[in-house]
């Protein structure tokens, strides 16, 4: 059985006579253990899918799914505080902004402590054990000192390992992580993968990357989503999608990495931005920003079909035996 | 901790400086001298008047006569009322504390109501209840105070007869000043009826005092709420899987009252302004009134040692809020 199951997930905002679809039927599945990167463009709905999973979005949104499974537990029927026994003990999240997402007026030591109390109901010495032993678990230097820190004291680097310290303190089963280097310089990223990669390892967590940047996830997921104004438009394993790309949308993320673009005078990037409210097509939603686009696509919607990497194109880029474009 | 304090103090002196100046200087722009007024409309003799000023040390240059209040100031003598020919600083600590009880009543009122009020309000944005309080507060802190106190007076004191139209304590009542907190005094008096009494006619002034910090707090509680529930670290304290409430308490509540603080100490000035119309409404024996009928009477020493009172409660209450600020918001604490 698989660690998170979503089935035809769908967040609405705005009006009930005017929905307007952040997430539009995306299924999802991670398995324990396993870590899988979500892509896609800023407003492509990966953050709100994960919000949603986390119980976070408030009214006027309003979430459903056919399943939505964590564990056995159908998230959907749980009371609001059963569903806090699960959020931020069996599933947490951090987010991009460390500094901005650390409540500035209580030190470290008190946000990591915080879940401990609340979830595993540590009290006195253990507490404070177990919270330097997070501390040094992140690879915060000289860890005692800095629990009565305040983030502002701490760099971005020290605050994102203090965020993964309070998320995974509770020894999640998955942990979610959005965007997590984003705000970091290069080489502070590439020690927050380093030390998610080996938490996630030891720990045997799910973990779920999101990112924007397909070359963050290249490395280190087995798998990867990529996402597109709500939808899944195709998941593939890591050397497929890269070698491979069936959807469009995954072949314009690869030709935007400027690795690709060596020589090149521009960057090769899509044109557009990703649908809004009122511009929302009948047809397949990339249809518009699609150079492969036939009328088929602009009238009606694509599944997301396939075995072992799925695809939600009706046209599908290097296929064998299907016509080719471009 | 200390240092910060001290820093604060620092750049309290020349601040008090440039107040007794002030002081000074205003009170001698309005036309005519303690003599003028006091004489009236009978003439008086050019050279009887001069006699009077000389007496009074009104001849001299004006930066002598500064520089001698100056002096004295340091000494801590705020001279002699020009009118009564008592000392100001005993007539000004007999008046004191009654203006003192009301101002900390109508503050305590003010919170009480006022920040759970915009709590509610920022949290339920929107409703019903939120439209009311913001109603009520735009209507509240719009009201001229005279005409409020005149109207609770009409329906409290004249028609349901409830609550006493003037005064700090019903007549009958002589309490022996302990603290000059008539609140406290009648209760360690043991008189029976003492202690409700000088309650009851608290009641009303303090809602008039109250009613402006009462509707600053409260919208200023509502928008510091609504600004700080839509800070990335309450979305993390959610993901945390707190209560809703443990949420607001803890991780909202803490930020949201920094600003909130900064008004409190603010609407200190507030209640000084008021409490001199409210004392005037309520007929409440306190400085707010004595002030005023100094500054007609020209009595320089008594409005000279009121203006420096007055801003030197202002600057101690705002030095204390610096200072609690400090320990609510630890980023200005570090700041070297």
């Amino acid at each position: 059985m698989s660690l998170l199951k979503i089935k035809n997930l769908r967040v609405e905002f705005g009006s009930l006579a005017h929905p307007f679809p952040a997430v539009d039927g995306l299924d999802f599945e991670i398995e324990r253990g396993e870590l899988v990167g979500i892509v896609g463009e800023s407003g492509s709905g990966k953050s709100v899918t994960m919000m949603a999973l986390m119980g976070l979005i408030d009214a006027p949104g309003r979430v459903t799914a056919d399943e939505l499974v964590f564990d056995g537990h159908d998230l959907l029927k749980l009371s609001p505080s059963q569903r806090r026994k699960i959020v931020g003990k069996d599933i947490s999240m951090i987010f991009q902004d460390a500094l901005s997402s650390l409540n500035p007026a209580y030190t470290v030591g008190f946000q990591i402590k915080e879940s401990l109390k609340v979830h595993m109901g540590l009290r006195g010495a253990a507490l404070e054990q177990r919270a330097l032993e997070l501390l040094e678990l992140v690879e915060i230097p000289d860890a005692k000192n800095r629990l009565n820190a305040y983030p502002h004291q701490l760099s971005g680097g020290m605050n994102q390992r203090v965020m993964i310290a309070v998320a995974i303190a509770c020894n999640p089963k998955l942990l979610i992580a959005d965007e997590p280097t984003t705000a970091l310089d290069v080489t502070i990223q590439a020690q927050i993968m380093d030390l998610l990669a080996k938490l996630q390892k030891e720990h045997n967590m799910g973990l779920i990357m999101i990112t924007h940047d397909l070359a963050v996830v290249a490395e280190m997921a087995r798998r990867i989503c990529v996402m597109y104004a709500g939808q899944v438009v195709e998941e593939a394993p890591v050397a497929k999608l890269f070698a491979q790309p069936h959807h469009p949308y995954t072949q314009a993320l690869l030709d935007a990495i400027p690795e690709h673009n060596k020589g090149a005078r521009r960057l090769s990037a899509l044109p557009g931005i990703v649908p809004g409210h009122y511009d929302r097509p009948t047809g397949c939603l990339l249809s518009p920003r699609c150079r492969f686009a036939q009328d088929r696509c602009r009238s009606e919607r694509p599944q997301l079909l396939g075995e072992a990497g799925r695809v939600r194109c009706f046209y599908p880029l290097n296929i064998e035996g299907s016509a080719q474009h471009g | 901790m200390f240092s910060f304090i001290l820093r604060k103090l620092a750049t309290v002196i020349p601040t008090f400086i440039g107040i007794t100046l002030v002081a000074f200087a205003l009170i001698r722009m309005i036309p005519g001298d303690p003599i003028e007024v006091m004489v009236g409309e009978r003439r008086l003799d050019p050279e009887m008047h001069a006699a009077a000023m000389q007496r009074l040390g009104l001849d001299q240059p004006l930066h002598v006569q500064y520089f001698t209040y100056l002096g004295k100031l340091a000494e801590g003598d705020l001279g002699i009322s020009l009118v009564t020919r008592e000392p100001v600083t005993k007539e000004f600590l007999t008046l004191f504390p009654a203006t003192v009880e009301l101002a900390i009543c109508a503050l305590i009122f003010a919170v009480l109501f006022g920040l759970p009020a915009g709590m509610i309000a920022g949290l339920k944005r929107g409703s019903v209840f939120d439209h009311g309080v913001m109603g009520a507060a735009m209507t509240g802190y719009s009201m001229p105070i005279f005409w409020w106190g005149l109207i609770l007076i009409m329906f409290f004191s004249v028609s349901l007869g409830l609550t006493p139209v003037s005064g700090r304590i019903a007549i009958e009542y002589d309490i022996p000043v302990k603290t000059g907190f008539l609140l406290i005094d009648s209760y360690l008096s043991g008189e029976e009826g003492a202690f409700k009494s000088a309650f009851m006619h608290l009641i009303l002034p303090t809602i008039v005092l109250g009613t402006i910090p009462l509707a600053v707090i409260a919208r200023m509680t509502r928008s510091s709420m609504l600004e700080v529930l839509r800070e990335d670290y309450i979305r993390t304290a959610r993901a945390k899987g707190l209560a809703p409430t443990r949420v607001v308490v803890v991780h909202a509540l803490r930020n949201a009252l920094i600003p909130v603080i900064t008004v409190i100490g603010l609407q200190t000035g507030a209640l000084l302004a008021g409490a001199v119309l409210t004392e005037t409404i309520f007929s409440w024996p306190g400085i707010g009134k004595w002030l005023v009928d100094s500054i007609s009477r020209r009595d320089y020493p008594v409005v000279q040692a009121g203006i420096l009172v007055s801003a030197t409660i202002f600057i101690v209450v705002n030095l204390v809020v610096d200072i609690l600020y400090g320990v609510v918001n630890p980023r200005i604490r570090s700041h070297k």
